[in-house]
């Protein structure tokens, strides 16, 4: 067991774990923070991305010892309200069907306008592509997304 | 449809326990009263009509929540249902609450989201119930007023009195509306003037899925939780000789290791300490028979099948005569594989077994079922069992009927705690344990007559059984072919068991997901060796089917057939799909072996629209869901081991390879059909029908190997 301690949504937060524990079972498990989902457990279908220091990271093949001093974001604390852009735009668009993959879709989204504010398709998918969706709403988070990058160019809160 | 029931007040009261239009329930009293028991599983029976309350609390404070007696998987029911109930209730959509119901036959009949019925089901009863409440509230305002009750009308939220302009809001009239009897005869309105039905409104859960706070079965958390992996004998019907847990015990967080019926349960302080305590278990399996099989061997076990005599599912005139007299004659043979589920929340469930009663929590398909599965293996009677049916992470056939076997896992493993466990399955575990859309393989024979027209079909098909047989057929086995469209004189279908120990079960479309490619490839090949064009085919087969006919039409015509841009191909398929009539036209390119499906251009008919945009996704879903079939999919044996695992092994279709999806929606004032299950059918020959347009060669076998378009 070690003792980590990182900020979490903004927070300060120290856990106990196991250092080889993922960081996906302890946001799950010990925080209760169930917005981040379980799909693989090997960094092959995006369900449990979250934002490690602004990055885009798969929390399943991230271990808890190193994310030590670092800030990680998930859904929960992606906006106050729920208004980040890339939310309005997908509540705009209806984008979830059982909604499972989109908490990972939305911070992934996320964190490809922050570095890229007016992606192109091409770009999309080299992001998206490690996102998997088996209800099959791709192409609503492609017009989700350009319409994310709207919103945000408008002033949108990021 | 069921007619109205005409309870008086009594025992309108009595079945429900309280003034359920005015206060909310409490959730004790939800499961109470269900001496009556579970009905017949009739499973796509609707619920009982004429009890609003059911449906239907209208809250003193203004607010409206709708019980929706359906799961939600991501196909829309508790938004379109609620749709169903507001539409006639004429309350404010703006302040339309739902939650799923809980489970209580006596009010909802047998609770299963199954087969696409969530609308068909509910259509009348639903709307019949949100009438029959506005009705009591128009009631109760007129007596309040001491005017005739005609003098009233309902709007949005308030019932007015047509003759002074006075209002009084359905918060206000909710208690004494709830005293009052429940009107037998209730008109329903004219489709005309809907306002609410057929209308793109938005989905009631999308907030809470884009916010994190959506909970899915996986995400409960009761006081105490423990958490569970399972390793079970990766040979199916295998059972554990015995095994060593000496190892597992001493990792950190692992609390007990429980022998099961097929494999052994690690129970720990979280799911990551359950999956490394499962790693350091021993097992030694008794494989069992099953150890010996592989997909090469159960494939000629198929093909032996074909070839001997079979049940007859559909005959038009004699096929054998008409095959024998036709100008020419065409031979093929096509195969599919077995296929996994894969939602994106793998199977799991939790179970809080107390020595008085249970709790569970569960992403099931089937709570009336779930329920019975738990109280049976925890020798309780089913109202004993509280049971929270949780938003399901995908579906599509796993959380169904007959397949909650990780539902009875759960409850076996959680009698042995007095704390509430949760087992979550491994995305591996979910591949190599699922019940399989089966594999199944057909011998086709299609005559010709001189001018090249089809007019003899005969399709012989061996498939594992669902478990039901008539006169040896198995509906859902032939499903697809059984039921063609096509007007073709000497027709015969019919079929054999092609039995495995590879558990099978539904997969979204049952049986048409597969008999459609089947059935829209051979003609396909028909219309190439008659020398014909695929639409004209199809065009004078469906002479008959006027919504078919129109859908085809609609999609060629939209689609631009026969145009395509430069380099591209086009397939087309028709196909009835959960009572909708569809078709679709893929376009592809192939560049050195590269298969592109660039766009998929899909008319659709399924009657009367409930919510345009729910159902624009379930279009789109269900050609997403086809295409990951037609490309990928494949589960095959080798020593009675599934071979595929995680998504490097079994991969889906991701947004990188989404073609641009043309949706074409025929306005209707039919009854609904289904949705989810219309169209991962068509997609698949429409676009290897596009690949023979484009090479030349005839897909007969799914995935399609792009190695072998080069």
């Amino acid at each position: 067991m070690a003792s980590i301690k990182f900020t979490l949504n903004g927070k300060s937060q120290t856990v106990e774990a196991a250092a080889d524990m993922p960081l996906l079972w302890v946001l799950r498990d010990q925080l209760g923070l169930t917005g981040t989902k379980f799909g693989c457990g090997m960094a092959l279908c995006g369900a449990c991305t979250v934002h490690i220091n602004g990055n885009a990271a798969r929390s399943c093949a991230t271990l808890i010892s190193s994310v030590a001093g670092k800030s990680v974001t998930t859904i929960e604390g992606l906006s106050a309200d729920g208004n980040h852009p890339v939310q309005q735009a997908w509540m705009e668009a209806d984008v979830p069907q059982c909604g499972y993959c989109q908490s990972g879709q939305i911070m992934a989204a996320a964190s490809l306008l922050a570095k890229k504010p007016r992606p192109t398709d091409a770009d999309i998918d080299e992001v998206m592509r490690g996102n998997i969706c088996r209800c099959g709403t791709y192409q609503s988070i492609r017009q989700a997304i350009h319409r994310a990058a709207g919103i945000k160019a408008q002033g949108g809160k990021a | 449809m069921s007619a109205a029931v005409n309870l008086s007040r009594r025992s309108f009261l009595s079945a429900t326990g309280g003034l359920v239009l005015g206060f909310v329930l409490p959730e004790k009293t939800r499961l109470v009263a269900q001496a009556v028991g579970v009905p017949p599983p009739n499973l796509f029976a609707p619920p009982p009509g004429g009890k609003p309350n059911a449906y239907i609390h209208i809250g003193v404070d203004e607010s409206v929540t709708f019980l929706i007696p359906k799961g939600e998987m991501g196909q829309g029911p508790t938004t379109a249902c609620s749709q169903l109930l507001a539409e006639e209730l004429e309350c404010d959509w703006t302040k339309v609450r739902m939650e799923i119901a809980p489970v209580d036959p006596a009010s909802y009949g047998h609770q299963t989201t199954v087969g696409s019925q969530a609308i068909r089901t509910t259509w009348e009863p639903l709307r019949r119930a949100g009438a029959q409440a506005r009705e009591m509230l128009i009631q109760a305002a007129a007596q309040k007023w001491s005017v005739n009750r005609t003098q009233c009308r309902a709007e949005n939220g308030f019932v007015i009195n047509q003759a002074t302009n006075a209002r009084l809001s359905y918060g206000s009239l909710a208690e004494a509306a709830a005293r009052l009897p429940v009107p037998a005869n209730v008109a329903l309105k004219d489709p005309k003037d809907f306002r609410v039905i057929g209308k793109p409104v938005k989905r009631l859960d999308t907030p809470d899925k884009v916010t994190g706070r959506a909970r899915f079965g996986i995400d409960a958390r009761p006081e105490g939780l423990l958490y569970a992996v399972v390793e079970r004998c990766p040979v199916f019907g295998g059972k554990v000789a015995s095994f060593d847990a000496a190892k597992t015990r001493s990792v950190p967080g692992v609390r007990d290791v429980i022998a099961l019926a097929r494999g052994v349960a690690v129970v720990a302080e979280n799911t990551w300490a359950a999956m490394q305590g499962r790693k350091a278990l021993s097992v030694q399996w008794d494989e069992g028979a099953a150890a010996s099989i592989s997909s090469a061997g159960l494939r000629q076990m198929f093909a032996d099948r074909a070839k001997e005599k079979g049940a007859v599912a559909r005959k038009e005139g004699d096929a054998a005569a008409g095959l024998a007299k036709a100008a020419r004659k065409i031979e093929a043979v096509y195969e599919v594989p077995f296929l996994s589920h894969t939602p994106m929340e793998p199977m799991n469930c939790t179970v809080h077994a107390r020595p008085d009663g249970a709790e569970v929590w569960a992403s099931t398909q089937s709570p009336t079922t779930s329920r019975k599965v738990v109280a049976d293996a925890l020798g309780l009677p089913p109202e004993k069992v509280a049971f929270h049916t949780m938003y399901c992470g995908g579906g599509f056939g796993r959380r169904g009927e007959g397949e909650l076997d990780w539902v009875q896992e759960a409850a076996e493993i959680a009698k042995h705690f007095t704390v509430p466990v949760k087992v979550t399955y491994t995305r591996e575990d979910d591949t190599q344990h699922d019940y399989y859309r089966p594999a199944s393989y057909v011998e086709f024979a299609g005559g010709l007559d001189a001018d090249g027209w089809p007019v003899a079909l005969k399709a012989s098909i061996a498939c594992p059984s669902f478990g039901f047989l008539r006169d040896g057929v198995d509906f859902t086995a032939v499903v697809g072919l059984s039921d063609v469209s096509y007007q073709i004189p000497d027709l015969l279908v019919d079929y054999r068991v092609a039995e495995t120990i590879v558990p099978v079960s539904y997969w979204r479309a049952p049986g048409v997901n597969q008999n459609t490619f089947f059935a829209e490839s051979f003609l396909d090949e028909l219309a190439a060796a008659g020398g014909k064009d695929p639409l004209e085919v199809r065009r004078r087969l469906l002479a008959k089917t006027p919504r078919m006919l129109n859908v085809l039409n609609l999609a060629a015509e939209k689609a631009g057939w026969g145009k395509p841009p430069a380099g591209r191909f086009q397939g087309v398929a028709v196909g009835n799909g959960a009572g909708a009539f569809v078709a679709q036209i893929a376009e592809i390119s192939i560049n050195r072996g590269r298969l592109r499906v660039h766009r998929v251009v899909c008319a659709f008919d399924c009657g009367q629209v409930i919510n345009p945009g729910i159902l624009r996704q379930q279009i789109e879903g269900g050609i997403v869901y086809g295409l990951s079939a037609a490309l990928k999919g494949e589960i095959t044996l080798e020593r009675g081991r599934v071979q595929q695992g995680n998504f490097d092994s079994y991969d889906v279709l991701r947004i990188h390879e989404m073609p641009q999806i043309d949706v074409y929606i025929v306005p209707s004032r039919e009854n609904p059909s289904g949705a989810g299950e219309a169209t991962n059918p068509q997609i698949i020959p429409a676009v290897t029908n596009a690949i023979f347009a484009a090479t030349g060669k005839r897909i007969r076998k799914l995935p399609i190997r792009t190695a072998n378009l080069a």
